[in-house]
């Protein structure tokens, strides 16, 4: 706590410092600005040209991808480098980040420069900025909205001999999925099918090991079967939440779903080999974060028409959640130049920057610009955007996260991928797991 | 009388030096001397394994600089030694270094007594023998996923070739039990040009004459290959095994890019495990107990196969 508030004093401090933000500063800095190495990055450095020009500042970038950002990026927090000023980390991060004194807390800068969380979509608040969670302490302003979805092969599913093919068999249009049921048939139906030529398999979902994919595949779909964290009534109550009949019907659907209608050797996957799967043109669905939709939409080979993105589908009771995912950027607590991190942060809030930075293809988490009245025919994927981000949950945000997340890397990826035990026996072990962690943080 | 360099170098030192380094024992000298590497030494290793032993015995996270750190006793070698999950993965480990092992003797020794029949091009076989062990193990790795690659992949093909089996019906790092193998041939296609160049420097240490004097007595080809040519190359043998045996006890890199230590955790061997407390999970105090526990293994076998290896080399 002492560091917390230390922090403050210090972010208080630069912001007097600084000066009256929105101008030029009295002397440049290098400012470095970390991020995963994506296609966002790339449209975030072409957006930063503006703050240079505006503020004299020079922005420096350090990109790791995905695979070793968190790894990367958590060494340089808890190590309390000085290479990052500001750093747009991953959503679960912030619990740990504000309280062991990582980020700068921003409210009294939020305050100062009239930046409201009211004016950014209510999730990416809770998911990106708030620590606690529900609670006004905001440790980061929303960067880039994002969230788990679908693409498919529009051009496939509109194709009169396959849908005549789907209809006699499952007795209703091949179109977009409803329900989990309804995209495990079409999956089904596309596993091992010649197409042009070419067989091609149902769906490219989640199922790396090492860092956070078949966890976020797989908690994609069990939210909507009714899988929750915890008692809502009893925090860290698990037992019954977390293994419930519910999320264990869940994770049987997800392995079938594995075991029926990936590629070949689609065993260690995330974002970039189900984009290549589908971009190869083998699949007809593919499961992956909103980030990749503006690059799919370009693709000659299989961009424009040729696809389409639709959100999560419900699960049998009706629910329909998705996974989270984006950041928000904060300033981190060792920079030397915090004065000059939350004048990006200024700039980056303004509408116009927010506006621009979604016509680069990052996705604004600004209300006024996702609640435009042209914003959902702005994009073939808006809408399908705006409907995914209202049915978001995450991972755990709590300081111990990342033993959380190994704990169900292991447990998902033994019963989804390597076959062993049973969905029951997966979550009961991952209720343990949890159960020793929070014990270990004093939660009982 | 020929003035040479040494005398040069003594009549240039001032008086005073010379008086102050002629008046040092041998002994003295012989500390200045190796007193920096001891402190190098002291530095980088002996400190940071003292500071391991001590936060092994407590509950210490470097991520939680705010937190207190309390001393627990035995508790996190209570729980490494108790946990299930460790011990699976301890199997794992012995699997894959035994196995790698055995391959790669039977196979380097083999090619080492092949080369070591001195025919046109031996000297050029050895060099594209000896190239995969020249390579980075992440390069490795890296390939080599693409040459398992279901359907691209050219593992795959030529097994599909040679069996007529479908080559996209088998995935070698995404089935449970291909997996442990899938590590193992890489493994050993990188390794065993090292254990056949250990094992032709012993062939060659070996002197003709006893092969002759061998002949004379005749004995058989197969009499001299047991009673001489593996007792003498058995000392370089073991000290293969034993480099083999301790870097394969470590391995990590070429594991982490085939499989990340999948499907499962069925090949997450002792150092991935021990890195995903460490460094994913930031459990410092239990990561140190499981480091002693792995060194204390490690130093403890190395330290019996030792002293086996030089009862064999004074026989």
């Amino acid at each position: 706590m002492k560091s917390i508030l230390l922090n403050s004093v210090v972010a208080a401090a630069t912001l007097v410092g600084a000066g009256v933000l929105g101008t030029t500063s009295a002397h440049a800095d290098d400012l470095t600005l970390c991020w995963a190495a994506w296609d966002p990055a790339n449209a975030l450095v072409e957006l930063s040209k503006d703050f240079e020009a505006k503020s004299g500042h020079k922005m420096k970038f350090e990109f790791v991808p995905w695979p070793n950002f968190a790894d990367r990026m958590l060494n340089e927090l808890n190590s309390g480098g000085k290479l990052c000023d500001l750093m747009i980390g991953d959503s679960q991060w912030i619990g740990g980040a504000a309280e062991n004194g990582q980020y700068v807390k921003l409210n009294d800068f939020f305050e100062k420069e009239k930046i409201s969380m009211a004016d950014f979509i209510p999730a990416t608040v809770t998911g990106y900025a708030e620590w606690p969670k529900g609670t006004p302490n905001y440790w980061a302003l929303p960067a880039f909205g994002d969230v788990v979805g679908w693409t498919y092969r529009k051009d496939w599913f509109s194709r009169p001999e396959l849908q005549d093919e789907f209809k006699k068999k499952y007795g209703r249009d091949l179109a977009v999925p409803k329900t989990f049921a309804e995209l495990k048939d079409i999956a089904e139906f596309f596993q091992g099918r010649n197409i042009d030529g070419t067989t091609v398999y149902g769906a490219a979902i989640y199922t790396e090991r090492g860092s956070e994919g078949i966890t976020m595949g797989a908690m994609d779909v069990l939210y909507s079967f009714g899988f929750q964290y915890e008692n809502p009534k009893k925090p860290y109550e698990l037992e019954g939440f977390v293994n419930s009949p519910e999320s264990v019907a869940g994770l049987e659907y997800y392995k079938a779903l594995y075991d029926c209608c990936v590629p070949p050797g689609h065993s260690d996957a995330y974002m970039s080999e189900d984009v290549d799967a589908y971009k190869s043109g083998q699949v007809a669905l593919q499961m992956n974060f909103a980030f990749i939709w503006p690059g799919i939409n370009a693709d000659a080979k299989v961009g424009g028409d040729k696809s389409g993105y639709f959100a999560n589908p419900a699960g049998p009771g009706g629910k329909q959640f998705a996974q989270l995912g984006g950041q928000g950027i904060s300033v981190v607590a060792s920079s030397a130049k915090q004065a000059a991190a939350l004048e990006y942060i200024k700039w980056f809030a303004q509408p116009e920057i927010q506006n621009k930075w979604w016509s680069l293809g990052g996705y604004s988490a600004l209300r006024s610009v996702v609640e435009d009245p042209g914003f959902a025919k702005s994009q073939p994927y808006a809408q399908t955007f705006l409907d995914s981000m209202a049915i978001v949950k995450d991972f755990w945000a709590e300081p111990s996260y990342a033993s959380l997340l190994q704990a169900s890397q292991k447990r998902f990826h033994d019963y989804v991928v390597a076959g062993k035990g049973t969905s029951k026996e997966a979550l009961d072990g991952l209720v343990k797991d949890w159960t020793e962690i929070f014990e270990d943080e004093g939660k009982y | 009388m020929t003035d040479t360099p040494m005398d040069r170098i003594a009549r240039a030192t001032p008086p005073v030096l010379a008086k102050r380094v002629g008046g040092l024992s041998d002994r003295a000298i012989a500390w200045l001397f190796v007193t920096p590497s001891i402190l190098l030494l002291l530095a980088v290793n002996i400190f940071p394994l003292i500071w391991t032993v001590r936060l092994s015995f407590t509950n210490f996270r470097v991520n939680r600089p705010n937190e207190a750190t309390e001393f627990i006793g035995l508790r996190n070698y209570q729980r490494i030694l108790t946990d299930g999950d460790i011990w699976l993965t301890m199997q794992a480990t012995a699997h894959f270094l035994i196995w790698t092992i055995v391959l790669q003797v039977l196979i380097g020794f083999s090619l080492a007594y092949l080369i070591n029949k001195k025919f046109r091009g031996s000297d050029l076989w050895t060099t594209i023998i000896v190239l995969p062990m020249m390579l980075s193990p992440a390069v490795v790795g890296n390939f080599w996923t693409f040459l398992y690659q279901p359907q691209i992949g050219l593992f795959n093909y030529a097994v599909g070739f040679l069996t007529g089996a479908d080559p996209s019906s088998f995935s070698m790092i995404g089935d449970v039990s291909l997996a442990p193998w899938a590590i193992i041939i890489v493994d050993t296609w990188m390794w065993t040009p090292f254990v056949m160049l250990i094992c032709l420097a012993g062939l060659r240490s070996i002197p003709a004459s006893i092969y002759e004097a061998a002949e004379c007595d005749r004995a058989s080809k197969w009499r001299q290959f047991w009673t001489i040519t593996i007792p003498l190359v058995l000392p370089f043998l073991m000290l293969a095994i034993l480099f083999r045996g301790i870097e394969n006890f470590k391995m990590f890199d070429l594991v982490v890019q085939l499989t990340g230590g999948g499907p499962g955790s069925i090949t997450e061997l002792t150092s991935i495990n021990l890195k995903r407390e460490a460094f994913e999970k930031w459990r410092t105090g239990y990561a140190s107990a499981y480091a002693v526990i792995l060194f204390v293994t490690v130093f403890g076998l190395a330290s019996i196969y030792v002293k086996a290896l030089n009862k064999v080399k004074q026989r």
